[in-house]
């Protein structure tokens, strides 16, 4: 306990100022008036390159990432690097449909991508979905946000759950009153902190633990020593179709995320939004390096904390391996890296979903004709109702019960791509397919998911993870494929052939309310223009 | 930054499109990092990365380089 005061006090220290940054933020690139979504849910919509970068960087990379890729490179080697080739594929992906998202959502003023599916698809009942499917997927991410910081808080010795009360309710304070300008401010500080601990941590830990190449070799002998076939430096026949299919699902699902695209929308025009394709990448390098943290501990001979059921908690794994390794007053500013870079996503994640509320269920279903300031409100107060929620998720539930939330989160997440990522393409599909796909993919994703025990030894039968065995399916082999992407493929599928069905019995579809042009639509253009003035007064 | 709107919005709307043959580069760095066979391998080592470690490494390179590339020539 006595041992880690150093820690403390400069976890405490960096906390503490970057909640007071938190709260100074309201007054950055203040507007007349805060009291508009496209306020305080995209801080102006008027982000430069520089801010948007921190700003979606320091959303998509997130605490738990942090800690969970590592402690899944440490459990079972090559299959968790596959953050890697999931973060290269994304942006390139992603580049020209973003810049779709950005145009469209200006011209018409969209903050969600329910909003989209609503106007695009002429459906109520479609964004309903979208929304809803939003909501649900983004909650337990940031229950996971707290995965981290708890973790870090157990390696300085401190248990109980009051600690992580204080700091959210701190958090939840300065983003009802400051918005995305919040996160955007401290996204700053997050950075800076990572970037430092990282690059100390990769040139003064190898040389610690006798080189790279030591490293990677202690790492193999102990897969090697391991009963199990799916671990291992490298990939084998059984887990190949895995690493790829999640790789890609993942790219896929990246920018589904509602929080995701808070960030993207809050910037000022399209080429921002380009540039900031090929500068994000920055932090995968980051990440790859964070990953091989894992295979650090290894060498180390860290072990990780064990839960008061007797069984390890891998999250502890890189917390555990600063304490180990490095000086008392360096390992607090790694720790404070870590629960300062929870904090930048779950402000974010809350907003996003709180807009999804406001949008696409308070003004749908609820208040017709709500006011600016009044769906300003609605979403502050939702920010809090969705981080109360997050907090209760962790005292209430099983942490791993969290965990896999998060897994079927991502699963279902995916099944919006039909009417989101290929909407901004095609009006070809029927609005009742894309519903009937979005069903016909989640019942897929979910049996797929329950079929899938734990590892050997965890007791779990279902949901132990995202690699279905295509045996399952009556092939005889050892293959696994991420269940989400097969998820997709049914919802494909589905939604075509309905789209087929509802065409050939004439029923009715909606009217679409976006036009070809608003497609490209840039800053500077007068239907840009147009929502610029009406958006802030 | 550059606050020029590159020959967007100033030309008004329905005219322009995101089409150009470039953007077909943007097909290298998201095929390249599936393709397992390139890189599960031990060998060979560099600094002591295992070639599975660095070579998905490098392909960050590769996918700086195409968008920026694209952005570049699409402005």
């Amino acid at each position: 306990m006595s041992g880690h005061t150093t820690e403390l006090v400069v976890f405490g220290l960096l906390f503490l100022l970057v909640s007071g940054m938190g709260f100074v933020a309201a007054r950055w690139r203040r507007p007349d008036d805060i009291a508009s979504l496209n306020e305080w849910g995209l801080g102006g919509r008027n982000f430069g390159s520089w801010i948007t970068w921190f700003l979606v960087g320091g959303d998509l990379y997130t605490a738990y990432t942090f800690v969970a890729v590592p402690a899944l490179v440490f459990g079972a080697g090559a299959i968790g690097f596959y953050a890697m080739p999931y973060t290269v594929v994304v942006y390139p992906l992603v580049f020209l449909v973003l810049a779709r998202m950005w145009s469209v959502s200006h011209v018409h003023g969209f903050v969600t991508p329910a909003d989209f599916v609503r106007a695009r698809f002429g459906s109520p009942t479609l964004a309903l979905a979208v929304a809803i499917t939003g909501l649900v997927a983004t909650m337990p991410y940031i229950a996971l946000q707290l995965v981290g910081i708890e973790a870090v808080l157990k390696s300085m010795g401190i248990t109980g759950h009051l600690p992580i009360i204080i700091a959210f309710a701190i958090l939840a304070a300065y983003t009802y009153q400051s918005g995305l300008r919040a996160p955007a401010l401290i996204a700053f500080v997050k950075d800076a902190l990572i970037y430092i601990v990282i690059l100390a941590a990769v040139l003064y830990l190898p040389a610690k633990l006798g080189g790279w190449g030591a490293i990677f070799d202690a790492a193999g002998a102990k897969f090697a020593a391991t009963p199990a076939l799916g671990d291992g430096t490298l990939l084998n026949a059984g887990n190949q179709l895995q690493y790829v299919s999640l790789a890609f699902g993942s790219a896929l699902a990246l920018f589904l995320y509602p929080h995701s695209l808070t960030g993207v929308l809050a910037s000022k025009n399209r080429n921002v939004i380009k540039r900031n394709m090929s500068a994000l990448p920055a932090y995968s390098l980051v990440l790859g390096l964070i990953a091989l943290l894992g295979f650090m501990a290894i060498a180390a001979g860290t072990k990780p904390i064990m839960n008061p059921n007797g069984k390890p908690d891998n999250n502890t794994i890189v917390p555990q391996l600063f304490d180990q390794l490095f000086p008392d007053w360096f390992t607090g500013v790694a720790y404070a890296a870590i629960g300062i870079g929870a904090l930048v996503p779950a402000a974010i994640m809350s907003i996003a979903a709180a807009n999804l509320f406001t949008r696409n269920i308070y003004r749908e279903y609820l208040n017709k004709n709500a006011t600016d300031a009044q769906e300003a409100r609605v979403s502050k107060l939702v920010s809090l109702v969705v981080k109360v929620g997050a907090v209760a998720c962790i005292l209430l539930l099983d942490l791993q019960f969290a965990i896999d939330l998060q897994l079927i989160g991502g699963v279902i997440i995916l099944q919006t791509l039909p009417s989101v990522a290929l909407g901004l393409y095609t009006r070809w599909f029927h609005k009742s397919g894309l519903l009937a796909g979005w069903a016909a993919g989640l019942a897929a994703g979910m049996w797929m998911l329950y079929t899938i025990p734990g590892a050997p030894g965890s007791g779990k039968l279902h949901f132990g993870g995202s690699a279905f065995s295509l045996s399952n399916l009556g092939l005889d082999t050892k293959m696994t494929i991420y269940a989400g992407f097969v998820g997709l493929i049914v919802n494909l599928a589905v939604a075509a052939l309905g789209t087929l069905l509802f065409r050939a019995a004439k029923i009715a579809d909606g009217d679409d309310a976006t036009s070809r042009g608003d497609y490209f639509a840039d800053e500077g253009d007068p239907k840009v223009k147009h929502l610029d003035l009406t958006g802030s007064h | 930054m550059t606050r020029k709107v590159a020959g967007v919005g100033a030309a008004g709307s329905g005219t322009h499109t995101d089409r150009s043959p470039w953007n077909w580069l943007l097909v290298v760095p998201i095929v390249l990092p599936l393709l397992t066979f390139l890189f599960n391998a031990d060998e060979p080592r560099l600094l002591g990365f295992p070639l599975f470690y660095w070579l998905q490494t490098a392909f960050i390179a590769v996918g700086v380089a195409a968008t920026t590339i694209v952005y570049r020539m699409t402005k």
